[in-house]
């Protein structure tokens, strides 16, 4: 059977993570277990929300420079409002995914850089995390941290919630129609819309889905930390366009996978860990972690171009 | 009555005028469509063939005329999907990071609901069995993976498939120029069975054997205007190429006899294993001529990464290029005119590394004078100038630095006639001076302007005219194919 360029892309990095859990329990023998695996896994569940949102701004060739500190405001929220009157922090979080609704109708109507004005509102929303929550604080709503701790049978929770984040969003990108559509505004916008669709109406409804997703890390995040902080989440921003690249995404042309996406969350979460048992010491750590990823791409650049000569051949 | 049926208008655009600034691309031009027969688009480069068939698909909206489908008058997109009018362009625009079925859903909406994919798979499948008889494409594959031809035979099986109802007319805009002979008779067959059960075609093709054969009626367009509205049959190949020429005698150049002296500065084997090999000498000016988009401004490219490695650039450049899409890749938008004029020659222009303004600006006087780039101060915005000076300024960029050879890729699109013939008369003592030139145009007087002319075909090239014989009539007999298809 042929392998489509989809399963090929899936390839490296569904490899690369299990080559990477397989040194970490190589090195930790007692990572091999329920609570060990959760421990491993468990920050990797809002990095991964947060990378399929930013996976989904990509699809139509975007990039969120703000999704840090959106993530970042949506943890306060959770903490605050969500927890203390929930009608209330609900309204909030339906306001900034309209807000991310008005982003995409913006950027594509003035026809902006996406880099820009979400870097301006990476700035708005940081405002508006310090004005809820000026000193670390806030408590999780509890059932975001009964649900961020349950113990389900057999897998721990943060492989179940991986697994089930990864199943949802490939149904919707991958399988719907609107999938479909998204993914055809990043690889062809003008045949989309010669075909009679609003590229408009879509953009912007990409956008909110990806305000949703958001949205979710930031809640998930909370119910793991129990408390929120206005910069709790800053490295996502640089974490989710990683994430996404390392998964098998790419900037432009609507290439991109959900699967990938979660495993590539999972890898960077990994990363941070495999790097820790091996004894680098933190000074070294960011740079080791860059190393992993330019390994990684480094590998798929390879890939891609074999397939091409393939190809043209 | 089944006559009047017969002739049922699908599409009309009378008296259409359409302008870009100071060009008018549509200048009244009438196509009437009628159910039931395929009509044969012909004219050169700029002649308005694209625009009027983005007039009818409801991409661009006349600025004066009518236009009505089955009779009554819609704009847009949707109005034109709606009254079946559907599209294949030159350019191919499926998507292609997506499946073949899920390109269908795209170009139809009717596909919703459950298990569209299912059915979208059916219908592509079965269209393309229709029109591609034995093909063997898998429909599950990203478009990505498929070679040209295929994706060619996709787009064009969707936007023949019809689901709730056929396509009533199917523009074709040069459909066969990646299939192979084979395939072409295919799609000319399927074209002849469609119009036989009373849909239209418009068939845009360089290939005037499959325009002879295939059309039922042929209309020639030339500078945004109808010139020739007649049945097939009352055309051959010559009277083809002789209604798209000019009819005005064609006006005498004085050509400077160029003396070939030793070696040639630039050359290159035959492009795609078959036609003729390029060859340039010094001081002399060469126009690649031809359909637009049959392999000019790659050749181009070719020439001077041939000479400039795309890794590391030589310092001291033996070739200029002038860029033909000047906002894509010509211009500083943010820098001043005399930045953006000297960038190319900084080296020249720099003592130790740093670069002497008082040069620089000596430079940009004297270049501001002989080209007469209209500003009052070379250090005011590029954007300040109208679109030609600002091509001029290119020109000049190019001209200013010591390379003995310039490329220029189309560099006249939307100028006007009076900073062309300040360019031209540049042009013309810059190649006395020994400089060789390598002109890429889609503009008819700009290849008479020309020593040498080599005529592109399909990405190679097709014929090598020189001197006298450059005439319109011999360049568009090169750059139309006689073929005998279907």
């Amino acid at each position: 059977m042929k392998l489509s360029s989809g399963t090929i892309r899936l390839i490296i990095p569904a490899a690369s993570l299990v080559l990477l859990l397989a040194a970490v329990f190589y090195m930790q023998p007692r990572a091999m277990s329920y609570t060990g695996l959760n421990l491993l896994f468990n920050l990797a569940v809002p990095i991964a929300l947060a990378t399929i949102a930013q996976m989904l701004i990509m699809s139509v060739n975007d990039l969120d420079l703000s999704m840090g500190t959106f993530v970042s405001f949506c943890a306060c929220v959770s903490a605050t409002f969500l927890q203390s009157s929930p009608a209330l922090g609900i309204l909030i979080f339906l306001g900034a995914i309209a807000a991310y609704a008005l982003i995409g109708v913006v950027i594509y109507v003035r026809d902006l850089p996406s880099i820009v004005v979400t870097l301006g509102m990476s700035f708005v929303w940081g405002g508006l995390a310090v004005l809820i929550l000026p000193s670390p604080g806030g408590t999780a709503p509890t059932w975001a941290r009964w649900l961020m701790t349950a113990k389900p049978p057999l897998v721990p929770m943060a492989i179940v919630a991986s697994i089930l984040i990864a199943a949802v969003t490939h149904c919707i990108v991958m399988r719907s129609s609107f999938g479909v559509l998204m993914r055809g505004v990043g690889g062809n916008d003008r045949s989309v819309e010669r075909a009679g669709w609003s590229v408009l109406g879509l953009r912007a409804a990409t956008y909110a889905l990806a305000g949703f997703f958001a949205v979710l890390a930031g809640i998930a995040l909370v119910g793991l930390t129990t408390s929120a902080d206005a910069n709790i989440a800053l490295r996502y921003t640089l974490l989710s366009i990683a994430g996404v690249i390392l998964g098998g995404g790419q900037f432009v042309g609507g290439k991109v996978s959900p699967i990938g996406a979660v495993i590539g969350a999972l890898t960077l979460t990994l990363a941070g860990s495999f790097l820790s048992f091996m004894r680098i010491s933190p000074d070294w750590q960011i740079g080791a972690q860059g190393a992993i990823l330019i390994v990684v791409l480094a590998l798929r650049l390879a890939l891609n171009r074999l397939e091409k000569r393939e190809k043209s051949e | 009555m089944t006559k009047t049926l017969k002739r049922e208008e699908v599409v009309a655009a009378r008296g259409v005028r359409v302008t870009f600034g100071a060009v008018k691309a549509l200048d009244g031009a009438d196509l009437v469509i009628h159910a039931g027969e395929c009509i044969g688009l012909v004219g050169h480069n700029g002649a308005g063939k694209s625009t009027i068939v983005n007039v009818i698909n409801g991409g661009l909206t006349p600025h004066d005329g009518s236009l009505t489908y089955s009779g009554r008058e819609f704009h847009g997109i949707s109005a034109a999907r709606a009254n079946g009018v559907r599209c294949v362009f030159q350019e191919l625009s499926l998507c292609p990071n997506l499946t073949v079925g899920e390109n269908a859903r795209i170009m139809h909406a009717e596909l919703k609901g459950w298990a569209w994919r299912k059915r979208a798979l059916a219908l592509v499948e079965s269209q393309l069995q229709d029109i591609f008889p034995g093909h063997s494409i898998d429909c599950d594959s990203t478009v990505d993976d498929l070679s040209i031809a295929e994706r060619q035979m996709v787009e064009i099986a969707i936007s023949f498939a019809g689901i709730d109802q056929r396509p009533k007319l199917v523009i074709l805009d040069e459909p066969t120029s990646s299939l192979d002979a084979g395939l072409a008779a295919q799609l000319m067959a399927y074209i002849r069975k469609f119009v036989g059960e009373g849909g239209s075609v418009l068939l845009i093709s360089h290939i005037l054997g499959e325009i002879l054969s295939t059309s039922d009626r042929i209309v020639v367009m030339k500078d945004g205007r109808v010139v020739a509205d007649r049945m097939a049959s009352e055309f051959s190949t010559r009277s083809l190429v002789e209604a798209m020429g000019n009819v005005v005698r064609e006006q005498e150049f004085s050509r400077s006899a160029t003396s070939r002296t030793g070696e040639p500065v630039l050359s290159m084997p035959p492009r795609r294993g078959h036609g003729l090999a390029f060859q340039a000498w010094r001081g002399e000016m060469i126009g690649l001529a031809g359909l637009g988009g049959h392999g000019q401004t790659e050749a181009l490219l070719d020439l001077y990464l041939d000479r400039n490695s795309n890794w590391w650039p030589k310092r001291q450049h033996e070739i200029a290029f002038v860029a033909g899409d000047r906002s894509l890749n010509g211009t500083f938008p943010l820098w001043s005119i005399l930045k953006n004029l000297s960038i190319a020659s900084l080296g020249q222009l720099s003592t130790n590394r740093i670069v002497d303004r008082a040069r620089e600006e000596t430079l940009g006087a004297s270049w501001k004078q002989r080209i007469e780039i209209r500003t009052p101060d070379m250090e005011n915005r590029l954007l300040s100038l109208s679109g030609g000076n600002q091509q001029k300024v290119l020109f000049a960029r190019a001209l200013a630095t010591t390379a003995s050879t310039v490329l220029m890729d189309d560099p006249m699109r939307g100028v006007d006639i009076g900073t062309k013939q300040e360019v031209y008369e540049i042009l013309r003592s810059e190649a006395a001076n020994g400089r060789t030139f390598i002109w890429y145009s889609t503009e008819m007087d700009e290849i008479r302007l020309c020593d040498r002319v080599y005529v592109f075909r399909d990405g190679a090239i097709a014929a090598e005219l020189v001197g006298d014989e450059i005439t319109e009539k011999n360049v568009l007999a090169a750059s139309f194919h006689e073929g005998d298809a279907a």
